[in-house]
């Protein structure tokens, strides 16, 4: 216990000072911290509020977003998210969930690109749709087997752009992705730092997201995830729902490939 | 406009355990949306939870209960049937109740 | 795109302005209270006392709920994790094996505002509650129990950390 202490505040230190992260041999306190909030995860009220937004009929078409397609035919929810990203035929284009969405949202629904994409992540005082949508429907893919298909020669190349942005470094920090994510037993304070180009953490983490942020209050989706960590690495800030973050995001759920898939999970 | 809690409550031998979790914004009064603008402070103060009529917990709550607050405890003479109501109030005078048959 | 990502993602901003921003609840605290508290027909047993909520410091808190006179007691637990990986989120459970419990609290004592919730305990239910608070730093929290007129409690210290990412 005594070592743990020593441990943490070695870590609080070292990032304080110099923003690095540290070996960890002990996640003792964050386990036990994990365990007591998975009693209750307010993700299931964002789930209940996807779930009215996707039947629910929009102006201009009076339409709901019952007729999208998310890979798996039309309306078809359950079991979609494990295989996304994917090729879409009717685009001619590799998307991952947030972007089919926005898809739909402009062609089924009649809304313009701007007002589909306007509120990509809950703010104080507004709460996102999308975020909601992307609970509901992921929760559709709750228990089953990740499987993105990586058939399509779009879709390898998606995987080989999202594997070449995991090892580009750059910025004022010289950071990457593989940074943080190429090794194992790595930890930012108490969070685990996994490594993503292994299959176990890479399940972990990716069956894991959207997410429930504690810190936040919010779900928070994987195309939030991918644009913090860009942030945190001091690069350029990435485009929402854009083809970089699509391709990122298919290296990470290949890489996640054969986890099942447990989201919108909690997290700190 | 009030949003649905959820509400959970077990028998376990002679007890009951309910698990409560509440869409709530519970906000401090200092947080401020985009465009700058105060949001007022805005969170429940008085919650009952009540097994058919009789009262099981009465709480108090301030601005230091977190955001969708979760409240877990067991009590007795419970039994599979009956029903768990649980009600709030906040300080917008708004108030909610949604009730669950324990299983 | 640039307030969102601002507002919901700075994580480190926001633990580090948290403690600044507690301290201004005093005074947004007060002006509601005056503004709209009054308002309330306090139909609930469990009473909503302001002077309860709004006191400033531990000792102001005890004094208002008359539990000055407390004794720690090894039958009062409180329970966390030590280190809180999130002051907004700290989860808690109190529990009193002393018979006749009738009252529970959670005080925060270097909260602006010590008292972050009270129970009521009618015959019958467990003196054993968990639930979710909000931690502006590092501090002791105290499960503050009344039984039989008396009142006891017991402390723990739990660290608030800064937060890494999300994982």
């Amino acid at each position: 216990m005594r070592r743990m202490k020593q441990l943490v505040f070695f870590v609080l230190a070292l990032h304080i000072s110099i923003g690095l992260y540290a070996e960890s041999n002990s996640l003792e306190e964050s386990d036990i911290y994990k365990e007591l909030i998975e009693d209750g995860n307010p993700a299931e009220f964002r789930e209940m509020r996807g779930d009215e937004l996707w039947h629910k009929k929009y102006a201009p078409n009076n339409v709901s977003l019952e007729q999208c397609d998310l890979g798996k035919g039309p309306g078809v929810i359950e079991g979609a998210y494990v295989e996304l990203p994917r090729y879409f035929p009717d685009v001619n284009k590799v998307m991952d969930l947030e972007q089919r969405l926005i898809y739909c949202k402009t062609t089924i629904l009649g809304l313009t690109y701007e007002q589909a994409v306007s509120s990509p992540f809950s703010i104080a005082g507004q709460s996102s749709e999308i975020e909601a949508l992307v609970s509901y429907i992921t929760a559709a893919s709750k228990g089953m087997m990740m499987a993105v298909k990586l058939e399509h020669p779009m879709e390898k190349d998606a995987y080989e752009i999202g594997k070449k942005l995991f090892f580009y470094r750059a910025g004022s920090h010289d950071f990457g992705c593989v940074t943080c994510h190429s090794s194992n037993n790595k930890r930012i304070r108490l969070q685990n730092l996994p490594n993503l180009l292994v299959a176990n953490d890479a399940q972990a983490t990716y069956t894991t997201w959207p997410a429930y942020r504690l810190s936040q209050g919010e779900v928070r989706t994987m195309q939030h995830r991918i644009i913090d960590c860009l942030r945190q690495q001091r690069f350029p800030e990435a485009k929402y729902a854009s083809d970089a973050i699509t391709a990122l995001t298919m290296f990470m759920a290949k890489n996640a490939e054969g986890g099942i898939y447990n989201a919108p999970a909690i997290k700190r | 406009m009030t949003q649905p809690m959820r509400i959970r409550a077990k028998l376990k031998g002679d007890e009951v355990e309910a698990k409560i979790l509440i869409q709530h914004d519970m906000e401090t009064g200092l947080r401020k949306t985009a465009d700058g603008t105060k949001i007022p402070p805005h969170f429940i103060k008085t919650l009952i939870v009540k097994y058919d009529d009789k009262v099981v917990l009465e709480s108090v709550m301030g601005i230091a209960v977190s955001k969708d607050p979760f409240l877990s405890f067991t009590f007795n003479g419970g039994a599979k049937g009956g029903t768990l109501s649980v009600t709030w109030i906040d300080n917008f005078d708004e108030t909610r109740t949604d009730t669950v048959i324990v299983d | 795109m640039r307030e969102h990502i601002g507002n919901s993602n700075s994580e480190v901003l926001n633990q580090s302005v948290s403690k600044r921003d507690f301290l201004r609840l005093s005074a947004a605290f007060s002006l509601a209270v005056v503004a709209g508290f009054y308002g309330i027909k306090d139909v609930a047993a469990a009473e909503w006392k302001a002077s309860n909520f709004n006191a400033k410091s531990l000792k102001d808190t005890l004094k208002e709920l008359g539990a000055e006179g407390y004794t720690i007691s090894k039958d009062v637990a409180v329970d966390s994790a030590e280190i809180a990986e999130n002051g907004a989120v700290v989860p808690v459970s109190i529990s009193s094996a002393i018979p006749n419990t009738e009252y529970m609290a959670i005080l925060v004592e270097k909260n602006p505002n010590p008292l972050a919730t009270a129970f009521t305990i009618p015959a019958g239910t467990i003196a054993n509650i968990k639930t979710r608070i909000k931690m502006g730093e590092t501090s002791n929290v105290l499960a503050l129990v009344k039984a039989n007129g008396k009142w006891f409690a017991a402390s723990k210290e739990i660290k608030v950390t800064l937060g890494g990412c999300g994982g």
